[in-house]
């Protein structure tokens, strides 16, 4: 696994690899925990502790972990910006993969296991529903995000691929509108993830209007797509 | 790089004692199992002990009845560790995990008022004899398109009715929960209020309520009602959604206009005074056309009145019924 520099210690060509530099063995650990719910969800589907309605239990878990996952992303500027760990973004680009991998999962639990691929239904769904209809889009403007992840496509997009990436703060925000829109009554949950995103993105906002100007055109466009929160 | 606690695990998704206790006997069985071969597929869930239903009680003498389906009926272990029961907590494992709390309801009354002749309060012991018990194997059909067949035990709710003598002013019959938030945690205000309008309500139609197929229920699966299932008494119509058939009851009250009811008073667009099990008329947010029932891995199509349209929709005639949804 390759890892791009560019923050502003590290300024310049060095690659670092898993194992050669403490920074990216905290990466290759970050790796595993992310993987911890996913192999909690298949040791309780081994052992028959999904409960009543596994399908249920599954789409429920799945979409929460993207979501988590999601927000966790967007906490790495403003975590950033807050201590000046530069190094935390090398952590993004993993971050933000495990929250599409989480959101496939959910979308493929809908798709198999709940609709076994009644495609008509499934469609009615999204086109009707407007939970489904959210909830998918935010999946949909997920795709372009994680198919340019790799570094070969952060150089080849250069600025445009920061343009590109904000597309995340869509992404969250129909995510957390996807499941209010589905509880019943009790909206403490997503009034939770729905919180947290607030602060998130407000710290952004806050942010640009402190320093409206500060920070463009400074860098290598590798490493101005790094910058970017 | 700190790794947050994820907020989302909940006490109910960590195993629970008896399970994990149970996992040496699970060892032993996994070998067994082994040699079935693929059998590990099968959910383990014999393994898990069912729910405590402590206080629980047997029930004997019980008669069969011809209004049961002989559908294959959801296990014990579905009907008592989903539920919705908002007043022991929100999510589907909270009334079984929260059961003691509200174990065991007595002592109970039931008072019967209003537009009748003979107003009067009920024990539970009374109660549970007022009529003969009888089993009824209903489907039962929740708004959030999943089902289970369930044996019930009780009597037609007829039966209490006919004891207060309705005048003839009673068009409608209203019926409310208890409200004590010590037994039933529920009811506590949380950060955005309550999430219900305490205390629940529900209500029928007097052709409604004096129907062969509504029930008074006292007990499923042999035994007096668990906590989750609404104890020690409430109502089941199974040609409805599930939030009609209220659980807890301890007010019986004859009006004569239309009541308030729990959800319809949340969400007056999304659940209306009849809610009658209708694959044509969607829930705003999602579709009604199909359901999961518990335990199956396809979807069935829901059918209309919950497939006791036979019996019940000479109630509903001449009723545009995506009007009285």
């Amino acid at each position: 696994m390759r890892i791009e520099n560019g923050n502003s210690k590290t300024k310049g060509s060095r690659v670092s690899t898993i194992f050669h530099s403490p920074f990216s063995i905290v990466h290759f650990l970050l790796f595993f925990a992310c993987l911890i719910p996913f192999g909690q969800l298949a040791f309780n589907a081994y052992t028959g502790n999904l409960g009543v309605n596994p399908i249920d239990t599954i789409t429920r878990f799945t979409g929460s972990w993207a979501l988590i996952f999601l927000l966790a992303c967007l906490a790495v500027t403003p975590l950033r910006r807050l201590t000046g760990w530069n190094d935390l973004i090398k952590l993004r680009r993993m971050l933000g993969l495990f929250a599409f991998a989480y959101a496939v999962a959910h979308f493929s639990t809908y798709l198999v296991l709940d609709y076994f691929f009644d495609w008509r239904a499934i469609g009615k769904d999204i086109l009707k529903r407007p939970y489904v209809t959210v909830g998918f889009t935010g999946f949909v403007l997920m795709v372009p995000l994680a198919l340019t992840s790799t570094a070969a496509m952060i150089r080849r997009l250069g600025k445009r691929w920061q343009q590109l990436h904000r597309l995340v703060y869509l992404a969250a925000i129909a995510g957390v509108i996807h499941f209010y829109w589905l509880v019943k009554a009790d909206i403490r949950r997503p009034a939770q993830y729905g919180f947290v995103l607030a602060i998130l993105l407000g710290f952004r906002i806050f942010a640009r209007w402190r320093r409206p100007k500060a920070r463009s055109a400074r860098k290598s466009p590798v490493a101005g797509a790094q910058e970017l929160g | 790089m700190l790794i947050k606690k994820p907020q989302d695990i909940k006490s109910s998704e960590i195993t629970p004692k008896e399970v994990y206790l149970n996992r040496r006997q699970f060892m032993s069985a996994a070998s067994a199992l082994a040699l079935a071969g693929g059998a590990a597929a099968v959910g383990l869930d014999f393994l898990a002990e069912p729910a405590k239903a402590s206080a629980a009680e047997k029930l004997a003498n019980v008669k069969k009845s011809s209004y049961s389906t002989d559908e294959k009926q959801n296990s014990f272990k579905d009907a008592t560790t989903y539920n919705n029961f908002y007043e022991l907590g929100v999510e589907k494992t909270d009334p079984s995990e929260n059961a003691k709390y509200f174990t065991p309801t007595r002592p109970w009354t039931v008072a019967v008022e209003g537009e009748v002749k003979k107003p009067k309060t009920f024990d539970i012991d009374t109660l549970m004899k007022l009529a003969p018990l009888e089993e009824r194997v209903y489907r039962l059909r929740c708004v959030e398109a999943w089902s289970m067949v369930i044996p019930w035990i009780g009597y037609p709710l007829s039966a209490l009715i006919n004891q207060v003598e309705p005048t003839s002013n009673a068009k409608y019959i209203q019926f409310v929960t208890l409200v004590d938030p010590k037994r039933l945690p529920g009811q506590k205000p949380g950060i955005f209020g309550n999430v219900l309008d305490w205390p629940y309500t529900e209500g029928l139609r007097m052709d409604e309520a004096m129907h062969p197929l509504t029930i008074l229920s006292v007990g499923l699966y042999g035994q007096t009602l668990p906590a989750p299932n609404g104890p020690p008494i409430r109502l089941v119509v199974p040609w409805k959604y599930g939030f009609k058939s209220i659980k807890s009851i301890v007010k019986v009250r004859f009006v004569e206009s239309q009541p308030k009811t729990a959800w319809n008073t949340m969400q007056p667009q999304e659940y209306g005074f009849y809610s009658n099990v209708n694959p044509e008329v969607d829930h705003p947010r999602w579709s009604q056309a199909s359901e999961r029932r518990i335990g199956e891995f396809l979807r069935r199509k829901t059918l209309m009145f919950n497939g006791y349209g036979e019996q019940v929709a000479g109630l509903y005639k001449g009723m545009d019924l995506k009007k009285y949804y």
